[in-house]
């Protein structure tokens, strides 16, 4: 007999509500969600439609106003200021919209950041962000500042760094929000590699593009989920994945 | 994250903004600077008034009258003159004439005797300086030295003539009193003086003016002071000039011929008292004032004679110098205060510019402290390079001459200015570094 392996992600009746009285808004409303190991979760919805705010929640930035979430099994209600950045630091690598690099810093010391805050000594630290921006298919960039690099290698940039702690949880806020359409190819195709490699993948967006490459699709509507569709198991490969397909990264793990 | 980690991105910060950090950093380097300058400007002051002081004399004391009036050259009475009462009550007699009035004046009365004319008479005297020698009312005392002083004095070689400053007839020990020395000849021995020998000792200004060149040929020669022949039998060491007055324009000559030839036999004009050592001349101070308080028959209250002590001048423009360079300093702390604040409006500055990278920070896992680390480490270096720069820059202007007042930088001024600039960048660096470490990352990665 096997134990079940614990969900990435348990969400218990989570609701965030700002105001109070007749102004009271929810913008998270009661909202249940296991994500499995291994899954790739697109998690769609208009503006407004606290899909941004699902995701602060998710992501230990913010704190649910009522119910429980379970990140890796450990009740995030429970952690005091300086456990969540832990829990961010070693958990969750996030991907943003906007790259989100640090401005005037290489490519290599950007992915190094979140392992020098997690107390990584130096020679292991680079040897690690080195083998991330490998990954992504940038280890000829690794001393180029965002500045020197494109949007789309911006991105991939902020995806190795988002890998090189290992965490169990990759979270995406609309990560080819900027991104021209060839970047974007190229971004998804990485997260479909990044997925079949074992890591689970969380995707806010709102581009019918984006979700197609998932294996699970949320709606939302008004902090409510509104549909919750499974175009392919937890284990399985993501849809829109082919072999031949693969895109420069060389997934090794 | 280390010490280093914060170094690091606090590195990477300062020079990301390469101008805007200098600006920063020259305030401090200003402020630093000027303390540093200001201090050795105060130190320099007080060096060189002490400089000027100790070469009136160390350990010496100078005993005047302070009944200053007409008829300094009193009759030949007073010579061996006995009794202490005979003297004192002389002295006071008041009017000008005295000796007669001796015993019979009486100590009790005499000080306040004056006729309603002010005027009295200087009242030391050859015995009183005989009497300050005492080993057991005067242990602190090593050697006394009683001067006459004769005025406009000429001299006069070969046609050359020259007013001589000062001269002094002083008994052999006055010269060790003085600090004397000698650059060339022998100085006044015992025995010229109890043989009243007409030698005498002359300073440069006096050679050079009388024989010309550097004075040295006078060695030997036999000059007219007042029409009287002296042989220069030493030339004094230069001295140089305090203030206004030159100090090398004088001649020293044996007591008794001086009062044999120029100025008569009655009061002398003062007194020089040497100490012992440097920590007695308080002490010997004491013990002089006592004496002569016995002798004159005064008290503290009226006492007709001044004791002037090198030691106590010294130590009040000591104390008016230190309150100066207290003054300067503080002007100069003001300065670096100033700096110490614009380091605080630049930090401000920058957290608001980066309040994004600190949101990213936060995000991918820093913790407050590592925030704080950063941002503090980056006001410190400001202000420890603009610090660094600053001793530099005052340590090398330090070293400037202004004429004959010469900067002198005070170690302790260094280290202060350096610890202070660096605990201004701890304390103007906090307070915008826990705002950056505080911002919310959701709110900060919201923030354009």
């Amino acid at each position: 007999m096997t134990r079940p392996a614990r969900p990435v992600i348990e969400l218990r009746a989570v609701s965030k509500i700002y105001g109070s009285g007749d102004t009271v808004v929810r913008a998270v409303d009661g909202v249940d969600l296991v994500v499995e190991r291994g899954d790739y979760v697109a998690v769609m919805g208009a503006s407004g439609s606290g899909k941004s705010t699902l995701m602060n929640i998710i992501g230990c930035l913010d704190a649910p106003t009522r119910g429980r979430y379970l990140l890796d099994g450990v009740d995030t209600r429970l952690l005091d200021e300086k456990r969540q950045a832990i829990i961010r630091n070693r958990k969750i690598g996030f991907i943003f919209q906007s790259f989100n690099l640090i401005p005037r810093t290489s490519a290599v010391s950007n992915v190094e950041l979140p392992l020098a805050y997690a107390g990584i000594r130096p020679g292991e630290r680079r040897r690690r962000a080195l083998a991330a921006l490998d990954q992504v298919g940038l280890t000829a960039r690794a001393n180029h500042g965002p500045s020197q690099l494109s949007g789309g290698q911006q991105q991939r940039v902020a995806i190795a760094r988002a890998i090189a702690t290992n965490p169990v949880l990759l979270l995406a806020d609309e990560p080819t929000g900027a991104l021209d359409s060839r970047s974007t190819a190229e971004v998804l195709d990485l997260f479909d590699e990044l997925n079949v490699a074992g890591r689970t993948v969380v995707v806010i967006t709102h581009e019918e593009e984006v979700a197609a490459h998932a294996k699970r699709v949320l709606r939302m509507r008004d902090g409510k989920v509104l549909s919750d569709e499974r175009v392919a198991g937890p284990a399985g490969r993501p849809p829109r994945w082919s072999a031949e397909h693969a895109p420069q990264a060389r997934v090794t793990s | 994250m280390n010490l280093r980690e914060s170094a690091r991105f606090a590195v990477r910060g300062v020079m990301a903004n390469k101008l805007r950090s200098l600006l920063t950093m020259s305030g401090i380097l200003i402020g630093v600077a000027a303390v540093i300058i200001l201090i050795a400007a105060g130190t320099g002051a007080s060096a060189s008034v002490q400089k000027s002081v100790s070469s009136l004399g160390s350990n010496t004391l100078t005993i005047t009258s302070t009944t200053t009036g007409a008829g300094s050259r009193g009759g030949g009475a007073r010579g061996g003159a006995g009794g202490l009462g005979a003297l004192g009550g002389a002295a006071r007699a008041g009017g000008g004439g005295f000796g007669g009035a001796g015993g019979a004046g009486g100590a009790a009365s005499s000080s306040t005797v004056n006729n309603g004319t002010l005027v009295q008479q200087p009242q030391l005297t050859l015995d009183d300086a005989q009497a300050l020698v005492d080993e057991t009312q005067a242990p602190d005392v090593a050697s006394v030295a009683p001067v006459v002083t004769a005025p406009s004095v000429t001299a006069t070689y070969e046609g050359a003539s020259h007013t001589v400053g000062t001269f002094t007839g002083s008994t052999p020990s006055y010269l060790t009193n003085d600090n004397d020395s000698l650059q060339a000849g022998v100085p006044i021995s015992d025995s010229d003086y109890t043989a009243r020998k007409r030698i005498c000792l002359v300073g440069t200004t006096v050679a050079v003016d009388l024989i010309g060149g550097d004075g040295s040929a006078i060695l030997g020669q036999t000059v007219q002071f007042n029409g009287i022949a002296y042989q220069v039998v030493g030339i004094l060491t230069a001295k140089g000039s305090s203030g206004p007055q030159d100090q090398d324009d004088r001649v020293v000559a044996p007591l008794t011929a001086v009062q044999d030839t120029l100025t008569g036999y009655g009061t002398i004009s003062s007194i020089s008292v040497k100490a012992a050592s440097s920590t007695e001349v308080t002490a010997a101070q004491d013990e002089v004032t006592s004496i002569l308080n016995q002798r004159h028959h005064v008290t503290a209250a009226n006492e007709d004679f001044s004791i002037f002590n090198p030691t106590s001048i010294l130590s009040a423009l000591g104390t008016i110098t230190g309150v100066f360079t207290i003054l300067l300093g503080g002007v100069a702390g003001i300065s670096l205060l100033v700096g110490g604040i614009g380091v605080m409006n630049i930090m401000l500055v920058t957290v608001t510019e980066r309040t994004r990278e600190i949101g990213i920070r936060k995000a991918i896992g820093a913790q407050k402290s590592d925030i704080v680390g950063q941002f503090l480490m980056e006001a410190v270096m400001l202000s420890v390079f603009g610090g660094l720069i600053g001793v530099v820059i005052g340590v090398l202007v330090g070293q400037l001459q202004f004429g004959t007042f010469q900067l002198v930088v005070a170690p302790y001024s260094v280290v202060l200015a350096f610890g202070v600039s660096v605990a201004i960048g701890l304390f103007f660096g906090i307070y915008p570094a826990n705002r950056a470490a505080s911002l919310r990352p959701i709110d900060a990665l919201r923030y354009e």
